[in-house]
């Protein structure tokens, strides 16, 4: 099978009057037609970057960006990063679409909810007002919000949250894109709203056949809803794996700190929770070495030396760390 | 088991100013409504709801930082809302809170150390020196380090500060401390480097905390009891993990099975109990019980009577007319 994007040696600079911070440092991975891959990382390790960079989403004056992201839908695969910003637009929003967190701050606060929706379907699909009307309160329907003749009408600011994520929701499935690119849409919801904004993002998936990427920080969410996680971290993808491996035995420190930090609810008697030691490293340094090297309990010489190359660990499974979890020693390299 | 705190029927209900020209009744948010429940000595009292459901307002009611609408606060056997000032405030130094937003609690032009020697230059007479020495006795408690007193709060991560805000509500040695949501800001492995610490410092001093959340898996994690609260009332009280076990409210079953499992295999097989809707406004709730127009168990009763809290078994309580009669889960799968 073959990838739908494939990504390799994406870096993504910031110059500020501070100096460079260096947010994306050699990210690579593939994702292949209809699967669900997960982003896991805390604030600041590159995963909303890595997507705002393949997206051509970046202010140009302040992001540099290198690397090469692959778009292989037809015949002849397009590299997203040297597109210019005419030529992406035929991609952005009909062929890869993107859900942000802040559902408010993402929405046009003077057009109604539905001229929104019809917005993308007249630029991409060349509709016609009556056409894309009509679509549009299909897809509200679709996305579950009652009386969508009438919300069509409203305004962001008459939504609750709940509802606004799912117009965002309508607005980025409104052209079927292949990719759907959902960046921690529930991290600012209640609960309950959390679960119905998940299933439904899920359900949407299933019926419509899209490859959705998933960025989250929640541990948790990801085992259920993925077919393969990648763990960043100070903006490098740290250990990519199937999700059962992920979970049976993570192969770098990060991740087996990261679950060991997530409370087991079902566990008889309290244990203690794993906590990693220190704070993420600031991304000003260039990266030399591995960047989980002050807080990595396993650390040893060559981790400061320099910066460990991706190790085959089993089928599609990989992990940047030079100390083998499983054998507690050192790696070889080959 | 001793009781430290007994809440009482407290009610708070916040008015809405009127304009001059409205004549109609102002309306008024029932933020807590006749709320009773006791908090005993050295344990862990967690308290999870939905944004808006007045978990802050009671958390504050306790402390007296609210004036409660009717009901009181009792303290051992002092009524803290029949104290007069000069009392009340002689009495502060038992009580603490620790808030989510670790930067706006913490005053932005005073160094560490100032910021904790303030509850003692208020409350005690102690000398420079003895408050130097506890000062660092203080920042070694908490984990930081001794030169860290004379930095300013944006000098340091989200984790660090919540540590000096802990340190500061340490100062004067309190029988109890109210924790305001203190990790919902921060990231997954440093959620863990806090709740640790809160953990042992309970083991060390004996504090007894009310832990507010909104995460439940965490709180499972840190309390021994956990009252669910949903628009204003309790609904359901008991022991964490019998709690977790038997959940006789349908809104805890449905908070509890949307808990995420760290586990793909079980995680695959969970089935959420997904609420329809939203929260209703506050200014109008629902009549009979408050959940009804949300819960998949709901029969005719629910809208016009408002269940009794009421202790079914020891320890106990529960609001909902059938409570142990019908289950969420077997309703809403079929």
């Amino acid at each position: 099978m073959k990838p739908i994007l494939s990504v390799k040696q994406l870096n993504t600079r910031f110059e500020t009057f501070d100096g460079n911070v260096y947010a994306v440092n050699d990210v690579n991975f593939e994702l292949m037609a209809g699967e669900t891959l997960a982003v896991v990382g805390e604030s600041g390790s590159g995963k909303s970057v890595t997507m705002l960079s393949i997206l051509g989403l970046l202010p140009i004056s302040t992001a540099r960006v290198s690397g090469h992201a692959f778009f292989n839908k037809n015949v002849k695969a397009v590299d997203l990063i040297v597109l210019p910003a005419n030529a992406l637009n035929r991609y952005r929003g009909k062929h890869i679409s993107i859900i942000f967190q802040d559902a408010l701050r993402s929405l046009n606060p003077v057009q109604t909810v539905g001229e929104q929706i019809s917005e993308s379907l007249m630029t991409h699909l060349g509709y016609g007002k009556r056409k894309s009307y009509r679509r549009a309160v299909e897809l509200l329907e679709m996305v579950g919000i009652s009386q969508p003749d009438k919300r069509y009408y409203s305004y962001p600011h008459m939504f609750s949250g709940g509802m606004r994520q799912r117009a965002m929701i309508a607005i980025a499935i409104s052209c079927s894109p292949d990719i759907l690119i959902a960046d921690e849409p529930t991290t600012a919801l209640d609960v309950t709203i959390q679960t119905q904004i998940t299933e439904l993002i899920r359900r949407l998936q299933r019926e419509m056949g899209m490859t959705v990427i998933w960025i989250t920080h929640d541990l948790g969410v990801v085992a259920g809803i993925a077919d393969r996680v990648m763990v960043m971290y100070a903006g490098t993808g740290v250990e990519i794996s199937p999700v059962d491996q992920l979970y049976e035995s993570p192969q770098h420190p990060y991740t087996e700190g990261l679950l060991g930090a997530i409370p087991n609810i079902s566990a008889t008697g309290k244990k203690r929770l794993v906590s990693i030691v220190g704070a993420p490293p600031d991304l000003f340094q260039e990266p030399a070495h591995c960047q989980f090297a002050w807080r990595c309990p396993y650390v040893f010489e060559k981790c400061w030396k320099r910066i460990p190359p991706n190790f085959k660990i089993g089928e599609g499974h990989l992990s940047k760390c030079f100390y083998d979890l499983k054998l507690k020693q050192p790696r070889t390299e080959v | 088991m001793d009781k430290l705190i007994r809440i009482e029927n407290i009610c708070k209900h916040f008015d809405f100013k009127r304009s001059f020209l409205n004549l109609t009744k102002a309306p008024v948010v029932k933020a807590v409504d006749d709320v009773s429940f006791e908090i005993y000595k050295n344990e862990t009292l967690g308290l999870v709801g939905e944004s808006g459901c007045g978990k802050s307002t009671l958390g504050r009611l306790i402390l007296r930082l609210y004036e409660p609408t009717s009901g009181s606060v009792f303290y051992e056997d002092t009524n803290i809302n029949l104290l007069k000032p000069e009392e009340l405030r002689r009495f502060r130094t038992r009580m603490q809170i620790v808030f989510q937003d670790s930067y706006s609690s913490l005053n932005p032009r005073h160094v560490v150390g100032e910021i904790i020697a303030e509850p003692m230059t208020i409350h005690t007479d102690m000398t420079r020196r003895e408050i130097r020495e506890r000062i660092f006795e203080l920042i070694n408690l908490v984990g930081l380090k001794p030169n860290h007193a004379t930095r300013f709060p944006h000098e340091f991560s989200g984790g660090q500060r919540q540590r000096i805000n802990i340190a500061r509500t340490l100062a004067l040695y309190p029988d109890f401390i109210v924790c305001d949501e203190p990790i919902s800001a921060l990231d997954v492995s440093i959620q863990a480097q806090v709740v640790n610490l809160l953990q042992d410092l309970q083991n060390k001093l004996g504090i007894t905390y009310l832990f507010i959340a909104h995460d439940l898996s965490m709180v499972q994690h840190i309390s021994d009891r956990i009252a669910v609260m949903y628009l204003g009332k309790i609904v359901e009280l008991a022991g964490g993990e019998y709690l977790f076990k038997n959940p006789l409210h349908p809104y805890t079953q449905s908070l509890i099975s949307a808990i995420p499992v760290p586990d793909p295999k079980r995680e695959r097989l969970r089935k959420p109990i997904i609420l329809e809707g939203e929260v209703p406004s506050p200014v109008n709730p629902p009549s009979g019980c408050v959940f009804h127009t949300r819960c998949p168990v709901a029969g005719e009763i629910c809208s016009q009577d408002r269940p009794e809290y009421l202790e079914i078994s020891s320890g106990h309580f529960v609001a909902c007319h059938y409570a142990g009669v019908r289950k969420a889960s077997e309703i809403a799968h079929i």
